[in-house]
């Protein structure tokens, strides 16, 4: 139908433009929230089924039974302005075809015999195979159940007698949880919304502290933490914290979060939060001594600080990687484990290597002769010792890779430079002189 | 033999000037330029700022040098990790080993804004988990140099400076490096610039050196002593 003639039919239609992003987008934070439920939730991986998929399975009697927990979903979601159809089946399959074509007074299917008089529509099948169903007739799943399979095979595909299967339970079918589940997860909601910033800061630390406790009867220690603050309205926030080596102190942990829960945004209110560690590593029980517990070791503590406020990049240990060519040497590694192997090569070496080779204009009396003078960033350097050539050969995997000979030169006035000439005198293109790093 | 309430008042004089701390004294030893330091060494847990000699180059070599050669010392004395707080870049590891600088011992952080670099400056000087920080800044505003030298003092964490501004006030020692026409190792133009306890002569220098790196001592030696002021006689040293 077009919007003209849809308009025509109904003139007060509000049209909006198609938007699969937003809706996808949408459809994640509604399968987030629904995490109240179970913690095993996504949205439809379907391209064109914009349904949500939660497996309740060992968590239906928290909510008073299977229908009970369905009510009170689809209130929660129509309450949100969602008009909402729900159904629980045995299988993924039979869940979706019963939430969209089946009886909506029996939400909960309890035999997927329910299921034969449903259109094959309700497959989740391709449009044309549908359409050639239809044109043969086969309008039902109950349709389907007696022909021989193999020939529904080789007509349709193997994607039809797959659906059925996956639908009738014959084939397992898994759901990919939007988050892998924690296995050690917190989740606080409050009978009233609460919008303070101390409000929130004293439920983390009580959070911290029941999860610093499920931690320590799993001999675990977080690595990376996610707090997922879910507001009234509907919308979601989430900050992450990570830790360079497994940690379950609260009162460390809950610094690390400070810094980043003044930055949200509480809206109307808060009505729930969610604190998954989402990485662990294991951390053996703490030694406690008779009159106190042993403090937490001062390095880590500080590290972490830093790599939560600075970023996780911009704090490194360096470390050694085998190769010749200076830039290629030094390897940066988060500052947590310092584990490396290799050493250092010995020699004379820079302190400070510039990020980019810079040309420069150079003059050298012979070739293979360090330069008598340079000119670098405008300025002059008379050259009054050097040192070399060092020949330095890129490894033979990089193809461009030329060869340098590198210098140690000291100007006059004390300063020390590593310089280069990339290429030969007598050859085409001409030899290149660049400066390289600064020597102390 | 002087009397006791001339004693009483120099000790008393002493702990005004902060000279006298409990837990966080100490000295880093540089080589021969001990003996023209008022403590017998490099001050733990103060504020030490080196300054290159000429506005040359972004980073300056010679300064460079000098601060990796005291941060050598101060974990070799130590055994505690050592931060560097880098501008733009992490100085280049294979040439810090020279410096008695192992990389293994080393965290480097590029914090990217100035006021980043002061928070994590102040926060790293708190920390009694490192023997030393380092920081490259361009000046700093004198409340926010104190509160770094009360914190230093305070966990006995060294706080070295690289300075390409102006002077920051309340560092307990400056120092200005220059390159020289080296013969074979590093040599440098050093000049003590402001030392606590000791005051400049009419150059504004208290004590020159020229100092060179010695690779395999891992230590500081003296090439000329080109002192402007003559040492202080053992008896008059502060404490």
């Amino acid at each position: 139908m077009t919007v003209a003639e849809a308009l025509a039919l109904v003139p007060d239609l509000r049209l909006a433009p198609d938007d699969p992003a937003g809706d996808r987008r949408l459809l994640t934070v509604l399968a987030e929230r629904c995490g109240a439920f179970s913690p095993w939730t996504a949205p439809d991986s379907w391209p064109n089924g914009f349904g949500l998929w939660l497996d309740v399975t060992g968590s239906a009697h928290l909510f008073g039974g299977e229908a009970t927990l369905l009510d009170t979903l689809v209130g929660k979601l129509e309450a949100q302005g969602f008009a909402t159809r729900a159904a629980l089946a045995d299988t993924p399959g039979a869940a979706w075809a019963w939430a969209r074509f089946g009886d909506r007074a029996a939400p909960v299917l309890s035999s997927a015999q329910h299921l034969a008089p449903l259109p094959v529509a309700a497959l989740r099948l391709e449009t044309a195979t549908v359409q050639g169903l239809v044109a043969l007739g086969l309008r039902r799943i109950g349709d389907l159940l007696p022909l021989p399979r193999p020939q529904l095979a080789v007509r349709f595909g193997r994607e039809l007698v797959w659906r059925l299967d996956q639908a009738l339970g014959r084939e397992a079918e898994a759901i990919t949880p939007l988050r892998p589940v924690a296995p050690y997860r917190i989740h606080l909601a409050f009978a009233e919304p609460i919008g303070g910033n101390t409000d929130l800061e004293e439920a983390v630390r009580r959070m911290l502290a029941a999860l610093s406790r499920q931690l320590s009867e799993g001999a675990a220690g977080a690595r990376r933490l996610a707090l997922q603050v879910f507001r009234i309205d509907g919308t979601l926030a989430e900050c992450t914290i990570g830790t360079n080596c497994a940690n379950r102190d609260p009162l460390h942990l809950f610094r690390l979060f400070q810094d980043k829960l003044a930055d949200i945004d509480p809206g109307f209110g808060i009505e729930a939060l969610r604190l998954d560690a989402v990485a662990t590593a294991p951390q053996p029980p703490d030694q406690t001594d008779l009159d106190h517990s042993a403090p937490m070791s001062d390095l880590p503590r500080l590290l972490d600080t830093l790599a939560n406020r600075l970023g996780e990049r911009r704090l490194m240990r360096l470390l050694p990687r085998p190769s010749h060519v200076p830039e290629r040497s030094v390897s940066r590694r988060p500052a947590g484990n310092a584990v490396g192997n290799g050493s250092w090569p010995a020699g004379r070496y820079p302190l400070h290597l510039l990020d980019q080779p810079e040309p420069i204009e150079a003059m050298a009396p012979i070739p293979d002769a360090p330069p008598l003078r340079f000119r670098w960033r405008g300025g002059l350097h008379l050259v009054a010792r050097a040192d070399g050539p060092e020949r330095i050969a890129p490894e033979w995997w990089h193809e461009d890779g030329i060869e340098r000979d590198y210098y140690r030169i000291e100007d006059s006035a004390g300063l020390r430079f590593w310089l280069y000439r990339q290429g030969h005198y007598g050859t085409l293109p001409p030899p290149r002189w660049y400066l390289h790093g600064i020597f102390p | 033999m002087p009397s006791p309430a001339f004693e009483h008042l120099r000790r008393r004089i002493a702990a005004l000037e902060g000279a006298v701390v409990e837990g966080a004294g100490g000295t880093a030893s540089l080589g021969p330029l001990d003996r023209f330091l008022p403590w017998c060494g490099l001050r733990l847990g103060a504020l030490h700022e080196i300054s290159p000699a000429s506005p040359g180059p972004l980073r300056d070599g010679a300064a460079l040098g000098f601060a990796a050669g005291m941060l050598g010392r101060l974990t070799m004395q130590c055994g505690k990790p050592v931060l560097w707080l880098a501008e733009t870049a992490p100085p280049h590891a294979p040439g810090l080993a020279a410096f008695g600088l192992n990389p293994a011992r080393l965290v480097v952080a590029l914090p990217g804004r100035a006021a980043a670099t002061l928070w994590a400056l102040e926060e790293a000087a708190r920390s009694t988990a490192l023997a030393a920080v380092l920081a490259e800044v361009r000046g700093m505003e004198p409340i926010a140099a104190r509160r770094l030298h009360l914190a230093a003092r305070t966990s006995g964490t060294t706080v070295v400076l690289l300075n390409r501004a102006a002077a920051i006030s309340a560092a307990e020692t400056r120092w200005r490096v220059g390159g020289l026409a080296s013969a074979d190792a590093p040599r440098w133009r050093v000049d003590l610039v402001r030392c606590r306890g000791r005051s400049p002569d009419d150059g504004g220098v208290v004590v020159r050196w020229e100092v060179e790196w010695d690779e395999t001592a891992r230590g500081f030696r003296l090439v000329a002593e080109a002192g402007h002021r003559p040492a202080m006689p053992q008896d008059t040293r502060v404490a």
